[in-house]
């Protein structure tokens, strides 16, 4: 069956990844896999909701950003500790979502009305974060520094990359899961034909809701652990449109409902505009520049991601058509 | 089992159903005919709850399901197909089925069998693995039948499954719909191709402008002179009856 093959191989690509710390000492190389593996989270939250649910979201930043800012006001505000912050952080923005989602599927908003009203649900959040006093407002929000693993703060990057690694983990497992579930069956008979599931007894309206309280909340981890991560926050940061973009950008180029797409895409875009970044030095803006590129390449020549070249290997990466059977 | 009593429902002016009542026994096989734009999947849309009806009950099985959500009316047992045909395009013919066969069965794996199982008995066993989009027209129809029926329904409602399909294929879908039929799941037809209403179905209803003009067996329906001139034109049933008198060696 592929779909064993499938978790075997994402077990074996993670345990890959999982040597990362015992093989790399640069530090700096290590942070490039650590942001690899960040940027595969927020894309894969994403796919669940825009890869394998067809409703494309231009405002995960709201999640995102509701996630970071959770975790550190609760922690400023109240001392609550991280780890709990976590799970707070990725609820709360599956509350965002859920809300977000409740107004725009209640009224069967699709396609590009529903990429509007999250796109303007982000930025609502980013003038409201703005403006309020517990966000630190404009000025930001630093947390303060106390490296201790009880605080979900690393003296070294080893730490945080076994952090982002189980975190990312849980994310694909769950979209594995996805897979092979009926949910995901249903999910993915939205995505490809409202009315033909509503007639064969999917309650269209339950599904996107659920999978949206998925994507929130793979969303909201990311925003916890770059909160943690860089220990500083802003508004622009937290829920401007680059988180937004980014988080769609990676499945995309990577293989939109498909599971290892937002990992080979997350690496791709990384590492190209590391690169670009070496030789052309630090120009502002090059790097989505060069994402625009890839996305424009990707669409003309791969509609199917970066992915759809695996497939044709032997389809061990399972795309959406080797998902089962 | 299906009891649809005076429903209606208008779009801006237009009445698209207006006071149709009619109701489906219990492993009948039949059918609701008419000229195009009559309303006949209008009808359908709002039995199976993606209209909401501006008056009338529906009852099925004993419940009333006016207003009730699509997803509910098809765990009730009452499922649609649809004269477009909408495959899930990118999925597989196993998965398309598989969806509905997961009305009833929360496993992957015994939704994949189920929808081997249904595959087969509508001819598609064959093409399990295909992708969906890349079905024949007709293989498309056997999909839409093949998905219908693997919600393990009580209640089918074929939206002209046979309308564009050539004789020979309709003549290979014909044993498909008996054989569903035979298997214990009523039928009501929404049909074009009187050719199948004749040799499938045991009672018939017309619909013309929204409204039912005759009902009773096929035969005796498409003899009806109210009929003829719905589908042909006022004028056409004397003039074909005047023509019968003419040239009985052809009538």
């Amino acid at each position: 069956m592929i779909n064993r093959n499938q978790l075997l191989t994402l077990l074996i690509v993670f345990a890959i990844i999982g040597t990362a710390p015992f093989l790399i000492t640069r530090e700096s190389t290590l942070n490039t896999v650590i942001l690899i593996l960040y940027v595969a989270l927020l894309g894969q939250a994403w796919n669940i909701l825009g890869g394998y649910g067809g409703q494309f979201s231009f405002g995960h930043a709201a999640f995102f950003g509701t996630g970071a800012y959770s975790v550190a006001v609760l922690q400023l505000q109240y001392g609550i500790n991280p780890w709990i912050g976590l799970f707070i952080g990725g609820l709360l923005a599956m509350g965002v979502a859920l809300f977000i989602g409740f107004a725009s599927f209640r009224y069967g908003l699709r396609g590009s009305y529903f990429a509007l009203v999250t796109l303007a649900f982000a930025e609502v959040l980013r003038i409201l974060s703005n403006s309020v006093s517990f966000t630190g407002g404009g000025v930001g929000i630093l947390i303060p520094l106390s490296r201790d693993p009880a605080n979900m703060q690393f003296a070294n990057n080893v730490g945080y990359f076994w952090l982002i690694w189980a975190l990312c983990l849980a994310c694909f497992l769950t979209v594995w899961w996805l897979g092979r579930s009926r949910f995901g069956a249903w999910l993915q008979a939205v995505r490809d034909n409202e009315d033909a599931a509503r007639a064969l007894g999917v309650d269209v309206f339950a599904t996107k809701m659920k999978a949206a309280a998925l994507s929130g909340f793979f969303s909201g981890l990311a925003g916890v652990f770059y909160a943690q991560f860089y220990l500083y926050l802003d508004p622009a940061i937290a829920y401007g449109s680059a988180v937004s973009i980014e988080s769609l950008l990676v499945p995309i180029i990577g293989g939109m409902g498909t599971l290892f797409g937002p990992l080979i895409g997350a690496a791709v875009t990384h590492l190209l505009a590391e690169t670009t970044r070496h030789f052309v030095g630090d120009v502002p803006g090059i790097a989505l520049a060069i994402y625009g590129l890839l996305l424009i390449l990707v669409v003309m020549f791969l509609p199917r991601g970066l992915i759809s070249i695996f497939g044709r290997i032997g389809g061990l990466f399972g795309s959406r058509r080797a998902a089962d059977a | 089992m299906l009891e649809v009593d005076g429903i209606t429902k208008s779009f801006g002016g237009l009445k698209a159903v207006d006071g149709v009542s009619l109701s489906v026994k219990q492993g009948s096989l039949v059918s609701l005919i008419g000229p195009n734009g009559a309303g006949k999947t209008t009808f359908f849309a709002l039995i199976t709850g993606f209209h909401r009806p501006d008056g009338g009950t529906v009852q099925f099985d004993g419940k009333n399901i006016m207003g009730a959500k699509p997803s509910d009316i098809a765990q009730a047992g009452m499922v649609r197909t649809f004269q477009i045909v909408q495959p899930f395009a990118g999925q597989t013919v196993r998965e398309n089925i598989a969806v509905g066969a997961h009305l009833r069965h929360a496993s992957r794996r015994d939704a994949l069998d189920r929808a081997a199982e249904v595959a087969e008995k509508v001819g598609l066993g064959d093409r399990l693995d295909m992708d969906a989009a890349s079905l024949t027209v007709a293989g498309r129809k056997r999909l839409e039948v093949a998905r219908a029926l693997a919600t393990d329904p009580k209640l089918v409602l074929f939206d002209e499954v046979l309308a564009g399909l050539n004789p020979s294929e309709i003549r290979d879908v014909i044993p498909v719909i008996r054989a569903v039929r035979d298997s214990g799941v009523t039928i009501l037809l929404i049909e074009h191709v009187m050719q199948a209403v004749m040799q499938l179905s045991e009672y018939t209803w017309v619909l013309n402008q929204g409204r039912l003009i005759a009902e009773g067996p096929p035969r005796a329906v498409a003899a009806d002179k109210a009929v003829i001139e719905a589908y042909l034109g006022p004028g056409m049933a004397a003039r074909l009856s005047a023509q019968a008198k003419r040239e009985p060696a052809h009538a």
